[in-house]
């Protein structure tokens, strides 16, 4: 099939589309708008069914009843309305449903913005709503790459039976860029969804979708064997580009767009003489903790600098994995902001000043 | 020997959970009659609330989701689109309709889903102990209306039954009660109808269950039944509140 | 060779178009392409102003800080993105709008009088490619012709009648620009 070119929030919301999904409730909020304007408009040729909920939180139940129902459904949102989504994520997440889930992050808190952002890390990454849960979570940062892993991510939903977020911001979803639709590279053997409630006929047993665990010792038993999903989860799905490593004196951990800024400042730094590496992690969780641990063993690697729009969420992170074996360092900016070039170049060439001093 | 009395298929064998005198079992038992006497058991699927009836899903013999507070007719509004020839229907207290879920519930009324809800309402939050609840009446005691109902400071009673019948997507909409038999013989006949309703594909369909929380009252079963009938049946009048024909 | 093109101008002026069509011609010819707009209320009778990037190498950045050209159809898109040219590069200025000169020395300089050239076309609304027309005479970015097929594509059958006078407008602009002379 040939390129064509569109903007991410359309090129996501016909990947939904091409992977099967024929359900999505969402509500307005800016930078994401395009996604269910294009939902309403295709889903109708498809046969599916869109609604504009009363609200977020509406949106993310009408997600829970259909998925809970076996169909594949998608709800997509901005930061605010992502918050406001987090109460269904944890009951879709206790309930072990899969969905799928977009973020268009915009700069909070608050009301905030509508500039991009990625302030929403932590939010994303470590439960978002109450109760120990994960939502896998996939941060795209060309729409190519935002269309492939939207298509692989129902998959991921339907294999672990477990709510998957797309990270992106607003500047992916806003930009376009050539695209290809193209059929997932990897076949993934999914289970029938034989718990879905479509009707206790008496051919298998009485079907409850639930997140209500009333006895303590059951909860337990249930939150563990989530988390044993999570295991296998974190053995199979992490994904993680390395780029310009082998010979860096300093590695920058940047993902999403600002991983592409990152990429343009790698070149500047190239023609100064100074080499830069870039981790990039595609799957913010299950995070690439071995992939750091790695290089922060290599002689040649002197420090780590992680590059965001936020105060510094992912950091945290990259602070775990590379665990004290070189200094981690950090810029960023937020509200909208997006860093520039020079700047990290210049944060850059000081980090390597200090360190190497 | 005639079996003149047995469980509807519809209903499991596990006992319920709930307080003497709580009238939650009887309405259980109403519905689950409605859905054997319609034969759509094998294609019904429940949604059940947070509240005291939170464990509806055991007693239900039928596929069944456990909604977040207040969100069942957003859950029902899900699975109906996905499955548009099953019977879906929500059991939600006043506490969850009325008050956290107002939102949900009047959307999917203007929308005319072709669900059916079953609303309790028995004036007070029984799960956490006997707060007010939106439907709570003037002057009733409560342990957040320790001095009774003061409009003043918690404003009045909500009649949900009416003010959802004033909007276009609404099908049927009956206020009924279970304080006797007489009654409780109307609130089947409503129930029945309201599936009726959703089967017919006519929209959406809600029947209102006046009922009694006697542990939360603070009354034996009996008094809660009169103090139903007496104070309010004459805040939340019965009958048919629209119905399309 | 990476072209990386800022255009600017106020809501109406067709500036997202003009760069679309960019990254649609240049997608066409096989390159690299991104297209990145502004958003937010500044799009609802302001300014607006679009990034484009065509290039050899896959796109990293879609954020054009440097610019090797910069289009600027109304005076606030001067003052604002005069000085994200990079030395050396090139700034159109549509001088039916803008009556301020440029003050950089270090880039190339020329005035475009786009809505007087459009409007002797018969319709002012094609100020946007006459502009693009000296931008492809300038650059050779991509073709005129790849940028009509995008045109065809962007308007779609119930528009073919307006391919003529977009065409014509292409053409105005580039020879209009060979006239320039710097400063």
């Amino acid at each position: 099939m040939s390129k064509v070119l569109m903007k991410g929030n359309e090129a996501i919301a016909e990947a939904a589309i091409q992977a099967g999904c024929r359900y999505f409730f969402g509500y307005p909020i800016t930078p994401q708008n395009e996604i269910p304007a294009y939902m309403a408009k295709r889903l109708p040729e498809v046969g599916g069914c869109f609604i504009q909920a009363e609200s977020e939180v509406s949106a993310i139940n009408m997600v829970y009843g259909a998925a809970g129902a076996g169909a594949r459904v998608m709800t997509s949102s901005s930061s605010p309305g992502i918050s406001l989504k987090q109460e269904g994520l944890s009951y879709i997440a206790g309930a072990e449903l899969p969905c799928v889930v977009v973020n268009m992050v915009r700069g909070g808190p608050g009301l905030g913005g509508i500039q991009p952002a990625q302030s929403d890390y932590f939010q994303a990454t470590k439960g978002g709503g109450h109760g120990d849960y994960h939502l896998v979570v996939l941060a795209p940062s060309t729409i190519q790459e935002a269309v492939d892993l939207v298509m692989e991510g129902f998959d991921i939903a339907d294999q672990y039976r477990n709510p998957v977020m797309i990270l992106g911001d607003g500047m992916l979803g806003q930009m376009m860029e050539p695209v290809e639709f193209r059929p997932l590279s990897s076949k993934r053997e999914l289970p029938p969804k034989t718990w879905a409630t479509t009707g206790y006929t008496g051919d298998r047993p009485r079907n409850i979708i639930n997140s209500l665990y009333i006895d303590p010792q059951v909860l337990e038993e249930h939150v563990k064997k989530i988390y044993q999903k999570y295991e296998e989860i974190k053995k199979n799905e992490v994904k993680v580009e390395c780029y310009n490593c082998e010979d860096a004196e300093i590695i920058v951990a940047a993902y999403g767009t600002t991983a592409r800024i990152v990429k343009s400042v790698i070149q500047k730094a190239k023609q100064e003489g100074i080499n830069v590496g870039l981790i990039r992690p595609i799957t913010l969780w299950p995070f690439p903790t071995s992939t750091f641990e790695e290089w922060a063993q290599r002689e040649h690697i002197k420090a780590f600098m992680a590059v965001e729009m936020s105060m510094g969420q992912m950091v945290e992170d990259v602070r775990l994995s590379v665990n004290g074996k070189k200094p981690v360092f950090f810029y960023g900016r937020t509200g909208g902001m997006v860093p520039e070039p020079n700047a990290i170049l210049a944060e850059i060439k000081k980090v390597i000043g200090g360190v190497l001093r | 020997m005639t079996k003149v009395f047995t469980r509807p298929k519809s209903l499991t064998d596990k006992p319920f959970h709930y307080c003497p005198g709580c009238t939650h079992g009887i309405v259980h038992r109403l519905v689950a009659e409605a859905i054997d006497e319609l034969d759509i058991r094998e294609r019904t699927i429940g949604v059940a609330p947070v509240g005291c009836a939170v464990f509806a899903y055991e007693y239900f013999n039928c596929d069944m989701q456990e909604a977040a507070h207040g969100r069942a007719p957003a859950v029902a509004t899900g699975i109906k689109r996905v499955l548009p020839d099953r019977v879906v229907f929500t059991y939600q207290g006043d506490g969850d309709l009325a008050a956290i879920g107002t939102a949900e519930i009047v959307h999917a009324a203007t929308r005319g889903e072709n669900i059916t809800v079953i609303f309790i309402n028995n004036a007070i939050y029984g799960m956490t102990g006997g707060q007010m609840a939106p439907t709570t009446l003037i002057g009733q005691v409560t342990t957040t209306t320790p001095y009774g109902r003061d409009p003043g400071k918690a404003g009045y009673p909500i009649r949900m039954s009416e003010m959802l019948a004033t909007l276009e997507g609404v099908a049927y909409i009956e206020r009924v009660s279970i304080h006797d038999i007489k009654h409780i013989n109307q609130a089947k006949r409503a129930i029945k109808k309201a599936f009726e309703t959703q089967l017919a594909g006519k929209g959406f369909s809600m029947v209102e269950v006046l009922s009694t929380c006697p542990t939360n009252w603070g009354m034996t079963p009996v008094e809660a039944l009169k103090w139903l009938e007496r104070n309010m049946i004459p805040c939340y009048p019965l009958g048919v509140k629209k119905e399309v024909k | 060779m990476t072209h990386q093109i800022i255009i600017a101008g106020f809501g109406g002026q067709g500036i997202m178009l003009m760069g679309q069509l960019l990254a649609y011609a240049g997608m066409l010819e096989g390159k690299n392409v991104s297209w990145l707009p502004s958003y937010g209320p500044e799009m609802r009778g302001g300014t607006a102003n679009c990034n484009v990037i065509i290039s050899d190498e896959p796109v990293a950045s879609p954020i054009v800080t440097e610019a090797t050209a910069v289009m600027a159809m109304n005076r606030p898109s001067l003052d604002k993105f005069e000085g994200a040219v990079m030395r050396g590069g090139l700034l159109l200025i549509n001088s039916s709008l803008i009556d301020k000169k440029a003050s950089r020395e270090d880039i190339e300089v020329c005035y475009i009088p786009a809505n007087e050239i459009a409007d002797q076309l018969g319709n002012s609304r094609v100020a946007n490619m006459v502009v693009l027309g000296s931008f492809l005479a300038k650059t050779g970015a991509v073709s005129p012709a790849s940028v009509i097929e995008s045109l065809k594509k962007v308007l779609g059958p119930s528009k073919e009648h307006l391919i003529p006078l977009n065409e014509e407008a292409l053409k105005r602009g580039a020879e209009r620009v060979r006239e320039c002379v710097n400063r």
